[in-house]
C-alpha cells in the first residue's frame, strides 16, 4: 500500500491541534481553580443557610437587687413563601381580626424585597408580629390548615414598675440608619436596639452576642436531613456559634425612692425634676420627671402608636428634665459663688456686704428681701442675699488681681466648669444637655468688647441671665459640698454583671477650692434650714441634719420656679438632691417641702422604718404573663470590677479590625454613650423657653 | 483439527500479545475513574449507600462497564476482516435504525433518540459513529480512492452528513455536530490544509465579532473592527507564506501601516475617520493593487488572497445579521453566555455558572472524595452525565482535572499513533475517525464545563453515566484495537 509521508506529517496538525486545545483548558482551569478563588466563596454561601439565634436581653435590677425590666416571651406569625398552599384565607381573616385586604397589605410588605431586606421565599418571613395570646393559642390549633406558616418565639421586654421610663428606656426594631451606624456589624433588620435610656447607653452589654447555627441547604434551598430526618450542620457544626445572654444590668437607683419622687412630681401635674445622687460615690437614687410615661407603652406591638402620641403631646413626656432640661439655677447657684470669693481672696470668711433691700451700685439695682445688714458669708447664704453675692462677682470682675475683666471672668468660668457646669456631665444616658456658662468670648460677641461690665453681667452671680444648669448639674454641685471638696461623675448604674463599672464613674473630680472654705458654705446651708432667717425651714426634719439652699428663679413667662437643693445629714451624707418645679413660685413655697419629702423618706426607710410601697406606681403582677424566672441576685453582692471602657474598646477594635480588615470601611469611633447630637434632636425637641436668653438680665 | 486448534490457540496467543495493553490501561483507567466520579455526584441522601449498590447511578455503571469489558473482550475475538467487509451493511443497518428511533422513541426531553429494550434503553446515535466511522474507513480503503477534485468528496461528505441529518431528525442536535469533527480525517486523507485554515478564521471571527459586538471604536463595533484588523493581518500572512511573494506582501503591509499611521495622526488633529470609511477604503484599495500586481506572481494564489478577504469581509457581515435575525432568542442566548457577554445565572446561564463554580471551588487539591457541596446538594444539573467532570473538579481540585485532560490527551496521541502504524487505509482512517470523535467530545464537553464553549448536550466519553455512551465508545476503541491487534501478523497474512 502506498504511504504518503507529505500527508503523514498531517498528523502533528492534528495531534498538536488537540495539545493546544487541552494547554488552553488547563490554562483556563489553572485560573478558575487556583488563580480565582471567589467560586470557593459562592460555593460555601450556596450550601451554607445560616439562622441566627438571638440572645436574650441582660435584665435591669434596682441597687437593692429589686427586678424592674424583663424578659417576656412574644409571638410573630411565620410564612415560608414557598411553602404555601392554598389556604382559607376567610379562616386566617377570623382568627387575625382583619380584613382580606389588610391581609393582601401584610403579606405585600412581607414580600416586598424594599421594605423587607431579609426577604427570601424559602426561609421564615415575619408576616405578623406580637401576637396576642388569644390569637397565637387560636393559631396553633388550625396551623395544620395554613402549610407554611408557623408561630415563632422573640421576648420582649417586661416592666415591673410603672416608673423610671426616663432611665430605663425601651427597645425598638432597627431602622437603615442604625445598620449603617453599626460598626459592629451586629444589627440586621428585625433585630431590636435599645433606645433612650440605659436601654440605649449599655446597649453592647444589655444585647449579648448573636449565635447562629449554620445548615446546610441543597440548589432548592431546602436543608439537608441525614436519615434520621435530623438537619445537617454545615462543617459538623463546628462552625456553629452559641449565643451568649446579654449582661444584666444592677442601676443605683432605689426603685423605691424613684417612685416616690415621680410620685410627689405627679401630685400636682407640675413639670419638673428631682434628682437624688449618694454624695460618696456619684450613684443617682433617683432620677425623676414629669410628665412621664409608662415605660410598658413603648415596647411591644403599639409601640409605633404610643411613640408618636407621646412625640406629640405638647407636655413633652419624653424629654426627661432631669437632665435634658437646662434651666437658670437661681439661688442655688450662690454657694458655688462664695466659694469662688473665698478662694480668690475676694472675700474672707468675715467679709460682709450691705444689703438695703437688694444690691445698689452705679445705677443699678439688684432686688432682695429684708434681712440684716451688712452680712457674710454663711448668713448670706442662709437668707439667700442677693445683694452679698453680686458684690462679690463685682469685685472679682473689677479688680487689680487680674490682668483685665476678660481673664477675670476666664478665672471665674474655669471655676465654674470645674464643679460641672457648662458641659455635659457625662452620666450614662443618652440626651443630656450640657447647660450654659458664657466665657468671655460670648459676651465680646453678644454685647460687644469694652461695652460689658461686671453690673452688665452682675445676675450671673445669683444664677440667672445667662446661665443654664440641669438639675443634674445642681445635684452635683449639692454633692461636690456634701462631699466637702469633690464629686464623682452622676451614674445610673451601679454593676454590669461579669464586667463590673466603667472607670470614668469610680473616679474623683476635685474643684480646686480648699476644703476649709466648703465648712462655711455648708455651714451656711445648715443654717438656711435651722435658722429663723432661712430660707429653707420647713425641711428642718428632726435627727437628719439637713443642709440646703432654695432658689427662685424669676421668669418672664410666668410665675417663678422653685428651686431647692439639699443634702443630709451635715456630717457623713447619705444623699443629695435637687428638686427643681417650673412655675412652682417661691423655692420655699414648693421645691422645699418635695426636697423634705424625699430626704425624709430616703433617710427613714434606710432606717427601716415608715417603708412606703406605692402600689398606684407598681404592675400588678398577678395579670401579667411573668416569666418565672430565676432572678439571680448574688453577683450584685461582689464589689464591681472597675473597667477602662476606652481601653477594651481599642481591644475590640483591633480584633475586629483583625478578623474583618478586608471589607470594613473605617469607622469612627463611638463610645458607649452616645455623644451623638443630632441624634438626641432627633427623638427629643426642646421646650423653646429653656435656651439662654438675655431676657431678665436687669430684672430683680 | 488438532493443527488448525493449534492455530487458532496460536492466533489467539499472538492476539493477546499484540494487542495495544497500554491503550486498555488507559481506557480501564478512565471507565472506573467515571463509575467513581459518578458515585461522587450521587446525592447526600445516597452517602450511606454503597458504590456498587444497583440502586445508584454508580452502581449501574459498574454493571455497564462490566458489559463493556465482555463487549471489548468479544470484539477482539471477531475476525478484523470482517469489520472491514461488513462496514457498509452495518452502516446502512445503523441509518435504518436511526431513522426508525425519530419516528419511534418517545419524547424524553426534546428529543425522540431513545430505544426502549424491556428495561434497557439504548441510543442508536451513540453507535451511528462507530458506523460512520467503518464505513469511511472502508471507502478510503477501497482500491484507487483519493480526495482529489470536488467531485471524490461528494461520497465522503455524504457518508458523514447523512446520520447527520438523521440525528437531527430525532432533535439530538449535539450529537449530530460530532460528525463534524471527521473533517480532521478528510483533512489527514488530502483535503486541501486551507479548509481547515479558512475553518478556523471562521470560527475565530464568529466569536470575535460576536463577543466583542458591545463597544464602540472609530464608530464602529470593536469586534467588527478586530476581524478587519485580523483580514488584513491574514492577507499580508497569506502573501508572505502561501504566496510566497516578498514583494506584494511587504508593500500591502507597508500600504496598511502608513494608512493606519495617517489615520491615528489625523485623530490627533482631531478629524475623526469612521472606521467603515477607513477600512472600505484601505482594503479594496490592497485587493484592486494585488489583481494588478498578481500577474507578476503566481496567478492562482493571489487571487485566492483576493478571493479569501473578501469573502471574510462578507461572512463576518452576515454573522452578525444571522446572529440577529436568523437564530431563536434562546440559541442567542447560548452563545451569549458562552462567550461571556451576558451572565445569567439563574436562567440559561444556571448550569454553566454552577459548574464553574463547582469547579472553581475545588481550588488545587479539591475537598476530597464525597465531600463536594455543589454536586452533592445538586446544584449542578446533569452531574452525573454531562457535567460529570465538575464533580472531579470540585472534589479532586486542579490535580483532578489535569489528571483527566492529560489522560485523555494521551489516549488520543495514543490513537493517533497507533492509526499511523496501520498498514492499511481502513486501519489508518477509522483511527483517524476515533480520534476525531475524542477530541470533538473532549473539547465540546469540557469546554461547556468550564464555560468556554456554548452548552451541546454531548457525553465526556467513559465517563459520563449512561450505558449507550459508554458501550459506544467501548466498540469505537475496541474494533480499533482488534483492527490494530493484527499489525503483528500482517507480513504472514
Amino acid at each position: 500500500m502506498r504511504k504518503d509521508y507529505n500527508l503523514e506529517k498531517r498528523k502533528y496538525v492534528i495531534g498538536g491541534f488537540i495539545v493546544v486545545i487541552v494547554a488552553i483548558y488547563l490554562c483556563k482551569l489553572f485560573d478558575l481553580q487556583i488563580l480565582d478563588d471567589k467560586y470557593s466563596e459562592i460555593a460555601v454561601n450556596n450550601v451554607r443557610s445560616t439562622i441566627i439565634t438571638h440572645p436574650s436581653r441582660g435584665q435591669i435590677y434596682d441597687r437593692n437587687g429589686k427586678p424592674i425590666v424583663y424578659n417576656e416571651p412574644a409571638y410573630d406569625l411565620m410564612v415560608v413563601p414557598r411553602d404555601v398552599q392554598e389556604f382559607d384565607t376567610t379562616l386566617m381573616c377570623e382568627i387575625l381580626h382583619c380584613t382580606t385586604d389588610s391581609l393582601d397589605s401584610l403579606w405585600n410588605n412581607m414580600s416586598n424585597p424594599k421594605k423587607n431586606k431579609n426577604y427570601s421565599a424559602t426561609t421564615p418571613q415575619p408576616l405578623v408580629q406580637n401576637l396576642d395570646d388569644k390569637t397565637r393559642g387560636n393559631f396553633e390549633e388550625t396551623l395544620s390548615h395554613f402549610p407554611g406558616f408557623s408561630i415563632s418565639r422573640r421576648s420582649i421586654r417586661r416592666y415591673y414598675y410603672k416608673s423610671a421610663a426616663n432611665i430605663l428606656g425601651n427597645i425598638r426594631e432597627v431602622n437603615a440608619e442604625d445598620i449603617e451606624r453599626d460598626s459592629d456589624n451586629y444589627y440586621m433588620p428585625g433585630d431590636y436596639t435599645g433606645d433612650m435610656g440605659v436601654e440605649k447607653s449599655y446597649e453592647k452589654y444589655l444585647r449579648g452576642e448573636k449565635g447562629k447555627k449554620i445548615f446546610v441547604r441543597d440548589a432548592r434551598g431546602e436543608t439537608s436531613k441525614d436519615k434520621q430526618g435530623n438537619p445537617i450542620y454545615y462543617n459538623d457544626g463546628k462552625d456553629n456559634v452559641k449565643e451568649i445572654a446579654g449582661k444584666d444590668i444592677q442601676l443605683s437607683i432605689d426603685i423605691d425612692l424613684q417612685q416616690k419622687c415621680e410620685k410627689i412630681l405627679r401630685e400636682r401635674g407640675e413639670k419638673g425634676a428631682i434628682v437624688a445622687i449618694e454624695p460618696e460615690t456619684g450613684e443617682v437614687l433617683a432620677l425623676a420627671t414629669n410628665p412621664s410615661y409608662e415605660p410598658a407603652l413603648l415596647v411591644g406591638k403599639d409601640r409605633g402608636k404610643n411613640y408618636s402620641k407621646l412625640m406629640s403631646d405638647g407636655n413633652k413626656p419624653l424629654f426627661d428634665r432631669s437632665i435634658m432640661a437646662a434651666y437658670p439655677p437661681g439661688s442655688t447657684f450662690k454657694p458655688s459663688q462664695g466659694l469662688i470669693f473665698l478662694q480668690e481672696g475676694i472675700t474672707n470668711v468675715n467679709t460682709s456686704y450691705p444689703c438695703s433691700r437688694g444690691y445698689i451700685n452705679k445705677g443699678l439695682k439688684v432686688g432682695c428681701h429684708g434681712h440684716g445688714s451688712p452680712i457674710a458669708i454663711e448668713s448670706a447664704l442662709a437668707t439667700s442675699c442677693n445683694s452679698y453675692f453680686c458684690w462679690g462677682l463685682y469685685h472679682m470682675l473689677h479688680n487689680q488681681k487680674y490682668e483685665n475683666l476678660d481673664s477675670a471672668f476666664t478665672v471665674w468660668k474655669n471655676y465654674m466648669v470645674s464643679f460641672g457646669y457648662g458641659y455635659k456631665l457625662n452620666i450614662d444616658l443618652p440626651g443630656e444637655s450640657r447647660g450654659f456658662i458664657p466665657n468671655a468670648k460670648f459676651y465680646n460677641e453678644v454685647i460687644g468688647e469694652g461695652k460689658w461690665g461686671p453690673n452688665t453681667i452682675i445676675s450671673i452671680s445669683i444664677g440667672q441671665g445667662e446661665i443654664m444648669a440641669t438639675p443634674l448639674q445642681i445635684a452635683n454641685l449639692c454633692t461636690t459640698i456634701a462631699n466637702r471638696g469633690y464629686y464623682i461623675t452622676p451614674h445610673v448604674v451601679k454593676h454590669i454583671r461579669d464586667v463590673g463599672i466603667m472607670k470614668k464613674y469610680t473616679e474623683k473630680h476635685v474643684p480646686p477650692i480648699n476644703r476649709a472654705y466648703y465648712d462655711h458654705v455648708v455651714n451656711g446651708m445648715r443654717m438656711a434650714v435651722t435658722s429663723g432667717i432661712g430660707t429653707c425651714k420647713r425641711a428642718n426634719l428632726p435627727g437628719l441634719d439637713v443642709c440646703g439652699k432654695t432658689g427662685t428663679v424669676q421668669n418672664p413667662s410666668g410665675r417663678d420656679h422653685s428651686v431647692f437643693m439639699g443634702f443630709a445629714p451635715k456630717d457623713n451624707p447619705k444623699i443629695a438632691i435637687c428638686v427643681y418645679v417650673e412655675h412652682g413660685g417661691f423655692g420655699a413655697q414648693t421645691a422645699v417641702p418635695y426636697g423634705s419629702r424625699v430626704l425624709e423618706y430616703y433617710l427613714t426607710k434606710k432606717n427601716g422604718e415608715n417603708v412606703e410601697s406605692d402600689d398606684s406606681l407598681k404592675i400588678d403582677e398577678s395579670s401579667k404573663n411573668v416569666d418565672t424566672q430565676y432572678h439571680d441576685t448574688k453577683w450584685m453582692q461582689e464589689t464591681p470590677q472597675v473597667f477602662d471602657e476606652a481601653q477594651q474598646q481599642i481591644k475590640a477594635k483591633s480584633k475586629s479590625a483583625e478578623s474583618t480588615a478586608h471589607n470594613q470601611p473605617p469607622s469612627t469611633p463611638e463610645s458607649g454613650l452616645p455623644q451623638n447630637r443630632e441624634q438626641e434632636k432627633a427623638i427629643l425637641t426642646r421646650p423653646t423657653g429653656y435656651y439662654p436668653s438675655r431676657n431678665g438680665i436687669y430684672k430683680g | 483439527m488438532a493443527s488448525i486448534r493449534d492455530n487458532n490457540k496460536d492466533e489467539s496467543n499472538r492476539l493477546l500479545a499484540s494487542v495495544d495493553w497500554f491503550t486498555v490501561l488507559l481506557y480501564v483507567v478512565l471507565v472506573v475513574y467515571g463509575a467513581v466520579s459518578i458515585y461522587a455526584a450521587s446525592p447526600i441522601s445516597n452517602s450511606e449507600v454503597s458504590m456498587f449498590d444497583f440502586s445508584t447511578n454508580s452502581g449501574k455503571q459498574f454493571v455497564w462497564i462490566g458489559c463493556s469489558f465482555i463487549i471489548g473482550f468479544s470484539l477482539l475475538l471477531i475476525d478484523r476482516r470482517l469489520y472491514e467487509a461488513y462496514a457498509y451493511p452495518i452502516y446502512a443497518i445503523m441509518i435504518i435504525i436511526l431513522i426508525a428511533t425519530a419516528f419511534l422513541s418517545p419524547n424524553i426531553k426534546g428529543s425522540h433518540s431513545w430505544l426502549k429494550f424491556g428495561v434497557v434503553s439504548l441510543q442508536p446515535a451513540e453507535f451511528a459513529k462507530t458506523a460512520t466511522a467503518l464505513a469511511l474507513a472502508k471507502l478510503f480503503s477501497t482500491y484507487g480512492f483519493q480526495l482529489r477534485g470536488w467531485r471524490t468528496y461528494i461520497v465522503p461528505v455524504g457518508i458523514i452528513l447523512l446520520p447527520v441529518l438523521c440525528i437531527i431528525l430525532e432533535s439530538e442536535t449535539g450529537s449530530a455536530l460530532v460528525y463534524f469533527s471527521l473533517i480532521f480525517v478528510l483533512y489527514r486523507e488530502g483535503m486541501n490544509g486551507f479548509v481547515l485554515f479558512a475553518l478556523l478564521c471562521a470560527i475565530s471571527y464568529f466569536v470575535l465579532v460576536l463577543k466583542f459586538a458591545g463597544s464602540l471604536i472609530m464608530g464602529i463595533p470593536l469586534g467588527t473592527f478586530i476581524v478587519l484588523t485580523c483580514v488584513m493581518v491574514v492577507i499580508v500572512l497569506m502573501l508572505l507564506i502561501y504566496c510566497r511573494s516578498l514583494i506584494l506582501g511587504r508593500n500591502v503591509a507597508l500600504g496598511y501601516i502608513a494608512c493606519a499611521l495617517i489615520a491615528w495622526g489625523l485623530s490627533y488633529l482631531g478629524v475623526n475617520i469612521n472606521g467603515y470609511v477607513f477600512f472600505f477604503t484601505v482594503i479594496p484599495l490592497s485587493l484592486i493593487y494585488l489583481l494588478i500586481g498578481m500577474f507578476r506572481d503566481d496567478l492562482n494564489k493571489v487571487l485566492m488572497t483576493v478571493i479569501f478577504a473578501t469573502v471574510s469581509i462578507i461572512y463576518m457581515f452576515s454573522v452578525t445579521l444571522a446572529f440577529n435575525h436568523m437564530l431563536k432568542p434562546y440559541q442567542q442566548n447560548r452563545i451569549n453566555i458562552a462567550l461571556g457577554i451576558e451572565e445569567d445565572i439563574k436562567g440559561k446561564g444556571y448550569n454553566v455558572n454552577q459548574s464553574k463554580i463547582a469547579i472553581g471551588s475545588g481550588g488545587l487539591t479539591g475537598k476530597g472524595f464525597l465531600e463536594g457541596t455543589q454536586t452533592k446538594l445538586n446544584y449542578v444539573p446533569e452531574q452525573h452525565t454531562d457535567f460529570i467532570f465538575c464533580t472531579i473538579g470540585e472534589e479532586q481540585g486542579f490535580m483532578g482535572t489535569s489528571a483527566v485532560l492529560l489522560l485523555f490527551l494521551t489516549l488520543i496521541l495514543r490513537v493517533i499513533a497507533i492509526g499511523e502504524r496501520q498498514h492499511t487505509t481502513f486501519g489508518r482512517v477509522y483511527a483517524y475517525c476515533v480520534a476525531s470523535i475524542l477530541i470533538f467530545h473532549l473539547t465540546i464537553n469540557i469546554g461547556m464545563v468550564i464555560g468556554v464553549v456554548p452548552v451541546i448536550g454531548i457525553p465526556l466519553p467513559f465517563f459520563s453515566y449512561g450505558g449507550s455512551s459508554l458501550w459506544g465508545f467501548t466498540i469505537l476503541l475496541f474494533i480499533l484495537l482488534r483492527i490494530d491487534a493484527v499489525r503483528t501478523e500482517y507480513g504472514t497474512w
